[in-house]
């Protein structure tokens, strides 16, 4: 079952992966990049990280692909034209592969094991507790520093995001609220007594 | 493994509904409904006109900055789950380093609202 569970998630996450790559409308690609995301939470749950699991689905597929969704339809770019000229790429883009393939191929072919590593290994997960709760009990307390900069960090992207993109267009109505309820019949309404024959 | 089943069996199900459901729709679609496809019909259709345009076109960025925003308070909510989770168990620095956090983030949440970031003009 488990392992029936883990080649479908695999097979879906490769899925997801090459179809990314080869699909011709971008938005669609980014359609599949979702369920690369997806599966691959999936197989994080089969570890038994599922606090990685959430965040790759709420931060990745939530946020993160809306955000791809954003650029791809924001960057008015003519797909077409640019399939035109991969031809002429093609050999660079060629020998990048290649690079980074021989770099995996001599990454895993001298790939040693630690020698501690099969008992840290064991007690990374502790047993007695869920690995969400171990993570509490350590990231607020023992990393404070990290934690604080990691906050510090968000903060800059929101006030950098908000002064890069925010512009107040003057040409345009605005609903001031506060006008509105402030507004009393007194000061708004005026009776006159209008003869009749006689305009105002 | 049962237990991890176990567990997850009402994802399970839902996520096999969701599947389904998708698929029963789109099927069904294909099969039953009628086809008799001609230019006029399958045309993009803009108020009676002829289509201006297709729709890759440039977005206001306001979009974008709507979404950044997003994001950021998503990751906030990240960094409460493990903190809510562990809540009985941390320690009292822990409980106070969460209230930092979010009193920072809450500054940034303050700028914003001030410089009318969330209103949509």
């Amino acid at each position: 079952m488990s392992v029936f569970a883990f080649y479908l998630f695999a097979i879906s996450t490769l899925a997801g992966g090459l179809f990314t790559v080869v699909s011709r409308n971008p938005v669609h690609s980014v359609l599949w990049l979702i369920l690369a995301f997806l599966s691959s939470a999936g197989l994080f749950v089969l570890l038994g990280a599922e606090f990685v699991a959430m965040l790759l689905i709420i931060v990745y597929v939530g946020a993160v692909a809306v955000l791809f969704l954003f650029v791809v339809m924001m960057l008015d770019i003519d797909f077409s034209a640019l399939k035109a000229e991969m031809a002429r790429y093609m050999p660079l883009a060629l020998l990048i592969g290649i690079v980074i393939l021989m770099q995996f191929v001599l990454a895993f072919g001298a790939w040693e094991t630690a020698p501690g590593a099969a008992e840290n290994l064991a007690q990374a997960i502790p047993v007695d507790r869920h690995n969400t709760e171990a993570l509490g009990m350590i990231l607020y307390d023992q990393y404070f520093l990290l934690f604080q900069l990691a906050g510090l960090i968000l903060l800059v992207a929101m006030i950098g995001a908000i002064v890069l993109t925010l512009r107040h267009r003057s040409d345009i109505k605005r609903q001031d609220v506060l006008a509105q309820i402030y507004r009393d019949p007194k000061t708004a309404m005026e009776l006159r007594d209008v003869k009749p024959g006689q305009g105002l | 493994m049962d237990d991890l089943l176990r567990e997850y069996l009402p994802i399970l199900v839902f996520l096999a509904i969701a599947i389904g459901l998708g698929l029963v729709l789109i099927l069904a679609a294909v099969v039953i409904a009628v086809r008799n496809p001609d230019p006029e019909k399958v045309s993009a259709y803009e108020c009676g006109f002829n289509a201006f345009d297709d729709a890759r076109m440039k977005f206001d960025v306001r979009f974008y900055l709507v979404s950044i925003l997003f994001i950021i308070f998503d990751l906030e909510i990240a960094f409460l789950f493990p903190w809510a989770v562990a809540f009985s168990e941390i320690s009292m620095p822990a409980f106070w380093s969460m209230m930092v956090f979010l009193g920072v983030l809450t500054i940034g949440f303050a700028y914003e609202w001030k410089k009318g970031a969330l209103e949509w003009e």
